[in-house]
């Protein structure tokens, strides 16, 4: 068992590695200077962070009501509505970005589709609210699938908090509200956390479904999963490396930061 | 007083009819019966947890079948405490007056009065992580009575305890409940637990009850 694990951290410390390893053998330090002062790259570093944060919100608002309902609850279809949120999961990326792309633009109504409806409804308030191509797209795409993350991650959660504190608190008077906001909530922050901290890192790593919805526009709806098959796309390995890095970076210091916030949290709560 | 009448609850495939039974005023009622027989189930719908399909609950003469669980003047101890983890236990004390929105004085009085009677001083600043059985025990009979209830309903509150802490909360439940006037229903499946607290035991056996003292 040992053995096995071993071997599989030493295949994720050698993908790492093979990374450090080539950057420094091949990027002299002007390269790696000229990278992060193209304004392009700046762009992509920038979109990834507000792209990944308002995914990882959104994911959390929708999952916590959902994963609440799914431990909670039981109704008819209950089966099929967890199959469902499942899809995402299990499609491959590329056919979340395609279908996504046919749900705005080719699924019409009274001869409009999704997208153009928003763009003349953003023009009623001199605003551009398309999304197909523009940045909405870069973080629906991430949000499809990263949520489905979340809302698996917050249903565990919920499942592991006893029923029995909320209908405490509906005996004091409580109403199922109330008990949710004020027990279930403050008990499910782990799960929250952990929920938000996967929608975040989930939402970096998504490329497929932003390439076919959002498109790889330089500048425009770029982020740095992107950014590698766009520098490995021109022959610039080198560079392609280096935005790896910094996403395996990014990733890292997410994680470790979350990790402290939740220990000094645990801390604060428990004791 | 606890008064059921012919209730009929269900609880996925298992159906529960034909219940009745009281407990007067300010008495010790105890609920015996084998593990998976429904006494919880029967105790869920006296505090509202669960609807019931048939009959009525009436409480200190009150009709409450159709009541909101909050609106039924039930001071409810689970199971194992269940107690609030992320709060302290001056604010477990203190949760259900909040909710019934008494004035900041009685809240703070009730919850020293609380602590006082429970024992519960020096733990008042203490989270749930690291509070012995009996401790988590005595918070969670101190939420119930929090908002001074009529009724008490007490879901084999013993079951974890070591026996020196059994005998100790065994003392503490009589002895608050006697003083306080409290009509109290207590689920066990434990003769020598129902003898030690029980001014009447009510059997149930496979869906029929039984009542003597």
């Amino acid at each position: 068992m040992v053995a096995i694990a071993v071997m599989y951290l030493l295949l994720i410390l050698g993908m790492i590695w093979a990374d450090l390893w080539y950057a420094v053998t091949n990027v002299s330090t002007e390269e790696f200077t000229a990278l992060f002062d193209n304004d392009d790259i700046r762009a992509s570093i920038k979109l990834t962070l507000i792209s990944c944060t308002v995914t990882a919100i959104l994911s959390i608002i929708v999952a916590v009501p959902i994963g609440y309902l799914l431990s909670r609850y039981s109704f008819p279809g209950k089966t099929l509505l967890d199959a469902i949120l499942d899809i995402p999961i299990v499609l491959p990326p590329l056919v979340v970005g395609l279908s996504l792309l046919i749900l705005f633009n080719k699924v019409e109504l009274f001869g409009v589709s999704i997208d153009e409806a928003l763009v003349a409804f953003g023009k009623l308030f001199g605003a551009d609210f398309g999304v197909t191509y523009k940045v909405p797209a870069v973080i629906l795409a991430q949000f499809t699938v990263a949520c489905a993350f979340a809302v698996r991650t917050m249903r565990n959660t919920f499942d592991q908090i006893s029923p029995r504190s909320e209908q405490v608190a509906m005996t004091l008077g409580c109403s199922r509200a109330r008990a949710f906001f004020s027990v279930v909530l403050p008990e499910a922050w782990r799960g929250i956390s952990t929920a938000g901290t996967l929608a975040w890192t989930r939402a970096m790593g998504e490329f497929g479904p932003i390439l076919v919805f959002a498109s790889t526009i330089r500048g425009r709806t770029e982020v740095l999963s992107s950014t590698v098959f766009l520098e490995i796309s021109i022959g610039n390995l080198e560079g392609a490396v280096i935005i790896s890095l910094l996403m395996v970076s990014i990733a890292v210091v997410v994680l470790v930061a979350v990790r402290l916030w939740d220990r000094q949290n645990r801390r604060r709560i428990m004791l | 007083m606890i008064e059921v009448s012919n209730l009929a609850v269900r609880a996925g495939n298992f159906e529960l009819s034909d219940i009745s039974f009281t407990i007067p005023s300010g008495e010790y009622g105890v609920l015996m019966g084998r593990t998976g027989c429904g006494k919880t189930t029967i105790l869920e719908a006296i505090c509202g947890l669960k609807e019931v399909t048939a009959g009525s609950v009436r409480l200190m003469g009150r009709d409450v079948t159709k009541l909101p669980a909050g609106a039924r003047g039930i001071g409810f101890v689970p199971q194992e405490g269940c107690l609030f983890s992320t709060m302290s236990v001056r604010n477990h004390l203190a949760f259900g007056p909040k909710v019934q929105s008494w004035a900041r004085e009685a809240i703070d009085e009730r919850v020293e009065e609380l602590a006082a009677e429970l024992g519960l001083e020096a733990l008042l600043d203490r989270k749930p992580y690291g509070l012995s059985g009996g401790e988590i025990q005595r918070v969670a009979l101190g939420r119930a009575l929090s908002i001074r209830p009529g009724v008490l309903c007490l879901d084999e509150p013993l079951s974890a305890l070591d026996d020196g802490t059994h005998a100790e909360m065994t003392a503490l439940l009589k002895t608050l409940t006697k003083d306080h006037k409290i009509t109290t229903l207590h689920i066990t499946h434990s003769r020598s637990e129902a003898e030690a607290v029980a001014d009447r035991v009510i059997r149930i056996d496979a869906g029929k009850l039984s009542s003597d003292g």
